[in-house]
């Protein structure tokens, strides 16, 4: 057994040397850690919170950042914000923006969506994002919790995940009232988490911006809150699924495989110890 | 040599024989269920079956991922996406095929760890290893073509990285390269030869499976003590048991063990082996700030970055998986497991550590100091650093100097306040350095360590047959429990 044990020293001497790298690594980064309802392997979304955040997305981001992968229909859907049928269409036939389709002669022509359509975003195109943002282009915000990291590091994103959510509610919490002294943006704005501090977007949050359908109080610590879990939800619209799946699918493993244990045991006994034992 | 002398398959029933006549079938599953197997395997002998697992369930999760996808670069990365939301268990079939790639990986490290330890690529088995690299091999380049196909940025830049390393190779290198991309660069006509050949490959890899199998069955496992499978039948059912029941069991306990593993990754953190940049769609305009491959690439890719001549690095990362093809005629000791091998067991152990470390320099910055001596400076102004930049390199031409803007959050009451950080070094030891000498070692293992160990090594006295080392190891229990005398 000396190859095993030499195995696991190993293992946890590669995990600690890495970590300590990792966590070195990550002290410069300083994301708000902020605890999600959606975090470990039971977490699951606020129902609320992703209302409140489909709310905040769609009375403020919406104007500038699309959501692609997104329909209507997804809104209703289990494991989601869940908004009841009747308000998925009404919310759908009163969006900003109209789908683009042709009319019955083929001629180009726009239509109210409704539930099935995807999401449509305020650009026709990318072309026309850049022009209309001083050349910088609104990222689409369908996968951007997953796209994102926070936190860096083997060691570190095993226990906190890569972080993507703290990023985003870092970065909408990141204007100072006041930049720091002797700071240039450059025509950009000053945000304390966005890499290189210059960042295209200026600040969308201040509280009160929404006014919240549950009477929740409109901060802008929770507006960010709410706005990053309503974007999990979007870039991992299964996650609850999943995890309800794990848990069921890990505990019938670990069943089998006590199972397998005693019956290798029992099978084997008479090879290594004689018949007789 | 030969086979392992074992009981023949006799059919029984009418129906069998009627089989038997026109196909025996029943022979080769009866060959296969009884192989006389050694009965001291540990337990770092039941990757191969899990190997086998790993690759169902790649081949299975693929072919119906395959039924979503669209190799094109306007729709792949969409289709990828359409799958984990609107396809029913979508989500399920693409983690379990992406982190299936990873732990078919680890699966495979720990399964050459373990032969490279315990001599398994020694004679008669030079062909059973061989076919075993080209296993490897082939699993790489599937693997890399599988990461391209999601079409994010990792994706399409990992495989613009990979694929100008052909451009090395002189005179032809660039002709090569637009032959394998389709193009002048990574676009739609790479993808789809990609997405092909990444369907294709994988029955390739089973049918070096079902010859790497083959080739077992005819020259036996190896085990722990090296010592053959004696081949007078009365002697080889006191070495051996027959595979079934006895390893189906204890390797579906492996297998299960494994799963939960995999599992784990699956549904709690499905993402954590892949990179973030891969959840942006591939943008041939914007470089990724570091481009890294997979982790089960990042030996090589350290190796490759280790030589500053690119064909030279090219050839140096496949040299170090020729290298294992050739390690038969390497490795000279006559005794074939490491475990009697005083002074190859440490080495084997340093060699482990290599490739750990190597990994670990793959997913660096080549140029990140490791050990340095170094002073950081903050000045007020860009001017005054950029002053005292020019006074430094005019006394010590070797120094390297680089100056951050800094922000320090806590001054001014909180408001912050900009520094210039003026990071000064007159030595390093960097990443690229510790990469150079794991490279070294990498090569030497191979190439000076384990021919010169076969010269001066003196090997500990081995088990005279696999049952007397069975006996050995079990009959201090035997004979606490209380049974009648043999």
């Amino acid at each position: 057994m000396k190859l095993s044990k030499s195995l696991l020293a190993l293992v946890a001497a590669a995990g600690l040397a890495s970590g300590g790298q990792a966590l070195a690594a990550g002290e410069g980064a300083g994301v708000i850690d902020h605890d999600w309802s959606f975090e470990g392997p039971f977490g699951t979304f606020d129902r609320h919170q992703l209302q409140r955040g489909w709310q905040v997305y769609s009375q403020i981001c919406s104007s500038c950042h699309s959501l692609d992968l997104l329909s209507f229909r997804n809104l209703g859907e289990p494991g989601g914000p869940e908004f009841p049928p009747e308000q998925v269409k009404a919310m759908a036939a009163d969006w900003l923006f109209p789908v683009v389709t042709v009319d019955e002669a083929g001629d180009p022509a726009e239509r109210a969506p409704v539930p099935s359509d995807k999401i449509p975003g305020p650009y026709a195109n990318e072309q026309a994002a850049m022009a209309a943002n001083g050349g910088a282009l609104p990222p689409d915000l369908s996968l951007i919790t997953k796209a994102r990291a926070g936190y860096h590091g083997i060691i570190t994103q095993i226990l906190e995940g890569a972080g993507g959510p703290e990023y985003v509610y870092s970065l909408m919490l990141g204007y100072p009232e006041e930049e720091p002294e002797g700071f240039d943006a450059g025509g950009l704005n000053y945000n304390r988490y966005f890499a290189g501090h210059r960042i295209a977007m200026g600040q969308q949050l201040y509280g009160d911006d929404v006014e919240y359908q549950d009477g929740t109080e409109a901060t802008m610590e929770q507006e960010a809150a709410d706005v990053t879990a309503f974007l999990a939800w979007a870039a991992e619209p299964k996650m609850e699924a999943r995890k309800q799946a794990g848990v069921r699918n890990i505990i019938m493993l670990i069943l089998f495989a006590v199972l397998l244990w005693y019956s290798n045991k029992k099978l084997w006994r008479p090879v290594k110890y004689g018949e007789s034992a | 040599m030969g086979g392992i002398p074992q009981d023949h398959y006799e059919p029984k029933t009418n129906a069998e024989k009627w089989i038997h006549e026109r196909l025996p079938i029943g022979d080769l599953l009866g060959h296969l269920n009884n192989f006389p197997t050694p009965k001291n395997l540990n337990w770092f002998y039941v990757f191969g079956g899990i190997l086998a697992v790993c690759l169902v369930i790649q081949i299975v999760t693929g072919i119906v991922l395959a039924m979503h996808y669209t190799p094109h670069v306007d729709y792949a990365f969409e289709s990828v996406e359409h799958i984990m939301r609107d396809v029913n268990s979508g989500w399920w079939l693409r983690y379990v095929h992406s982190n299936g790639a990873s732990f078919f990986f680890i699966a495979v490290y720990l399964h050459i760890f373990r032969g490279l330890y315990y001599g398994s690529y020694k004679a008669p088995r030079e062909i059973l290893w061989i076919i075993g690299v080209l296993i490897y091999l082939l699993m790489m380049a599937t693997a890399f073509m599988g990461y391209v196909l999601p079409w994010g940025q990792m994706s399409f830049w990992g495989a613009t990285v990979i694929t100008n390393l052909f451009s090395a190779i002189p005179l032809v290198g660039d002709s090569i390269l637009t032959w394998l991309q389709g193009g002048f660069s990574i676009d739609n006509a790479a993808l789809n030869r990609f997405f092909s050949l990444h369907y294709l490959l994988p029955f390739a890899i089973a049918g070096l499976t079902a010859m790497h199998i083959w080739a077992l069955h005819h020259v036996g496992n190896t085990n722990p003590t090296g010592v053959e499978v004696r081949r007078e039948p009365e002697k080889t059912k006191k070495d051996t048991v027959p595979f079934t029941p006895f390893y189906t069991v204890k390797d579906l306990f492996a297998i299960v063990v494994f799963l939960i593993f995999f599992a784990a990754f699956v549904y709690f953190m499905p993402n954590y082996l892949g990179h973030t940049d891969n959840y942006i769609v591939a943008n041939p305009l914007v470089t990724p700030a570091h481009i890294v491959p997979e982790w089960y690439f990042l030996p090589f890719y350290a190796i490759l970055r280790s030589i500053p001549d690119k064909l030279f690095g090219v050839l140096a990362m496949f040299a170090a998986i020729a290298v294992l093809a050739i390690l038969p005629w390497l490795d000279w000791s006559r005794t074939r497991s490491g475990a009697y091998r005083p002074i190859f067991r440490q080495v084997f152990w340093l060699f482990v550590l290599c490739c750990i470390g190597l990994g670990w320099v793959g997913a660096k910055s080549p140029d990140d100091p490791i050990y340095a001596s170094t002073t950081h400076t903050e000045y007020e102004s860009v001017e005054e650093a950029e002053a005292a930049r020019a006074e430094i390199l005019s006394a010590d031409k070797g120094a390297s100097v680089s100056i951050h803007e800094t922000i320090d959050f806590e001054a001014n009451d909180g408001v912050g306040k900009v520094h210039y950080e003026l990071t000064e070094t007159h030595f390093a030891f960097r990443v690229i350095h510790l990469g150079q000498l794991l490279t070294l070692f990498y090569f030497a293992y191979f190439l000076v360590i384990l021919p010169l160990l076969g010269l001066v090594e003196r090997p500990r006295q081995t088990p005279e047959s696999i049952e007397a080392a069975f006996a050995a190891k079990h009959g201090k229990k035997r004979d606490g429990v209380a049974s009648p005398a043999e």
